[in-house]
């Protein structure tokens, strides 16, 4: 197992994929729908996590998680196109810079 | 430690669970058949059910039960908290009838959406391990996104959904990763195993390891948002603004019952044992939302909005007793969540009553002159805005009172005097519609009369807040029995 890929590198892999995604949330002013690519680039990042624990520590509880997560992403994703496309029914676009009916 | 105990499926602990569900089910069915007649033919039976469920946990045991594979815990504090978030979730349907018929949106997902929101919300006070933390709460949140959108055709209420689900998955997403973090490094998601593991370490003497300590943060942070707690508040206002109003009332009840009920579980049990480590966030963010609460409200003319900021305030106060820390903190908090829901709920009540040419009106200057137009709704709402402001004799004091003693037996007096004089500028702003509804000239009247919904919410939950001194002792019982289950590690 020496020539195995350490803990380490998978960990920092996850961790720049999760500064991507969050990064993509606030910096992008662009299109909503680069915002939900992001929230799914985010739970990728603590998939990743979570499987590489699991592996380094022989335990399978962190795989199960990660089933779960991935089952409540498509949910999610789901729920989140549905709330998309009834905001853009009303508002004719989805530009980030416009959603501000509501401020103060 | 046990990592290795027998899968356990004893579902008799989950039982009020599995009845919420199965209803969920059946009215869902029942709701596709017949959909034409809306939330009106269902929304009695939801109430009923949530109703039953509550009856149901407070009739039974409250021995601590771990059941699920060791994922699913039932104790006292679970069973305090389960009948809160119930009843709370039961009086926002109760209060949304009207409102739906008024404004055309009356569809039988409506008590749907809540019933599985109550569900998740219920699955959350019972988690005792991160997956079921997570499944609960993205059950809560997602049935709320919906929920937040539900106006489906105004722009306000999608705006309010997006924003809403955009902060509140990025918010997931932290939590999640804090959850790995921790799983890393500890090498186990129960709560239970955790609390063992960690006792062992404290003995030892050996610090938390820094990788726990940042996962720790991270869902912190998560869990500080589903509060609504500075900083990740930004989302509050906004979607409390543009949400329909009952989802509002909703949104400030039963779900911050739910999170703040689980934040206490999370850093009680398994991280009981590094007090001294989050304390200071949790200061920080009990400091930071009571000072934002009291200052960010004074400017607001829409009713919602000052909800809003009044709701992120309250929750800094609730958190002073989770500062302290103690048993006497955790029984603070416990009340402090149940007077400020019947408050909140009664307060949302009044503002659906707030209805001018069939058109729901929600900036305080409507309420002009209203002692001499209706004097029974402006004298409940005063009851509410003194009691939301901490005047005593009224239940708000008495939720104040206790977590203020909490932190200062645990030697936390500036968290105390800060929360005092937060509380004083709060004041200002609550005491302003007062003057607005006694002192100021009238203005047209609001349509009348109200839905029966309505009047007996608002009624129920201002005489709970006027007779609280009356009568305290069922509730203190409750929460001291409540708060001694959460002290005692299963």
């Amino acid at each position: 197992m020496d020539t195995a890929i350490p803990l380490s590198h998978y960990l920092a892999l996850g961790a720049v994929v999760f500064t991507i995604g969050i990064f993509g949330v606030f910096l992008n002013r662009k299109n909503v729908i680069i915002i939900l690519m992001s929230i799914e680039l985010i739970l990728l990042a603590v998939n990743i996590n979570f499987v590489a624990f699991s592996a380094y520590l022989g335990d399978i509880a962190g795989q199960v998680f990660t089933m779960f997560i991935l089952t409540v992403a498509a949910g999610e994703a789901a729920i989140g196109l549905a709330i998309l496309v009834v905001y853009f029914r009303n508002r004719g676009n989805i530009q980030v810079d416009e959603i501000n009916m509501m401020r103060g | 430690m046990d990592t290795a105990s027998p899968v356990v499926l004893n579902l008799s602990s989950a039982l009020p669970e599995v009845v919420l569900f199965l209803s969920g089910l059946v009215l869902l069915v029942v709701g596709a058949l017949r959909e034409g007649e809306g939330a009106k033919g269902l929304s009695p039976f939801a109430v009923l059910v949530l109703l039953v469920v509550a009856a149901m946990i407070l009739g039974g045991g409250q021995t601590a039960m771990v059941s699920l594979g060791g994922h699913f815990i039932f104790d006292g504090f679970a069973a305090f908290t389960k009948v809160v978030i119930l009843v709370a979730a039961a009086l926002s349907l109760l209060l949304a009838r009207d409102y739906l018929i008024d404004e055309k949106v009356d569809r039988f997902e409506f008590p749907l959406l809540v019933l599985f929101a109550a569900l998740g919300m219920c699955m959350m006070v019972s988690a005792n391990s991160f997956i079921a933390l997570y499944m609960g709460l993205e059950l809560q949140s997602l049935a709320i996104y919906v929920l937040a959108a539900f106006q489906r055709d105004t722009l306000r209420s999608s705006e309010a959904g997006l924003k809403y689900f955009v902060l509140g998955s990025l918010a997931s997403g932290m939590l999640l990763y804090g959850c790995s973090l921790v799983y890393g490094f500890t090498g186990t998601l129960r709560f239970d195993t955790l609390a063992a593991g960690f006792a062992i370490q404290g003995e030892r003497g050996i610090d938390l390891q820094i990788g726990a300590l940042v996962g720790l943060t991270f869902v912190a942070a998560g869990l500080a948002f589903k509060m609504a707690a500075v900083p990740f508040h930004m989302w509050t206002p906004d979607v409390y603004e543009g949400a329909p109003t009952p989802v509002t009332a909703f949104m400030a009840s039963a779900p911050k019952v739910a999170a703040i009920a689980l934040t206490l579980r999370v850093l009680m049990q398994p991280f009981g044992e590094w007090t001294d480590e989050w304390r200071q966030i949790v200061v920080f963010i009990s400091v930071a939302s009571m000072i934002l609460g009291a200052f960010a409200a004074i400017g607001q003319t829409n009713f919602k909005r000052l909800m809003a900021y009044s709701g992120i305030g309250h929750v800094g106060y609730a958190l002073i007793g989770l500062a302290a820390g103690t048993a006497g903190g955790i029984y603070g908090v416990l009340i402090y969540l149940v007077i400020y829901v019947a408050m909140t709920l009664g307060t949302f009540a009044c503002i659906m009553m707030m209805r001018r040419g069939g058109r729901y009106v929600e900036t305080i200057g409507d309420l002009s002159g209203l002692s001499t137009r209706q004097p029974m709704m402006a004298l409940a709402l005063a009851v509410f805005m003194f009691s939301l402001a901490g005047i005593p004799p009224l239940a708000g004091f008495f939720g104040k009172l206790y977590v203020f003693m909490a932190a200062v037996d645990a030697g936390l007096v500036p968290l105390a005097v800060i929360g005092v004089v937060t509380s004083v500028v709060g004041a200002y702003y609550y005491l302003r519609i007062v003057k607005v509804m006694y002192f100021d000239e009238p203005t047209e009247a609001f349509d009348g009369p109200n839905g029966l919904g309505l009047r007996l919410v608002a009624a129920g939950t201002a005489v709970f807040t006027v007779a609280f001194i009356l009568l305290p002792g069922p509730f203190l019982n409750a929460a001291q029995n409540a708060a001694a289950a959460l002290m005692t590690t299963p």
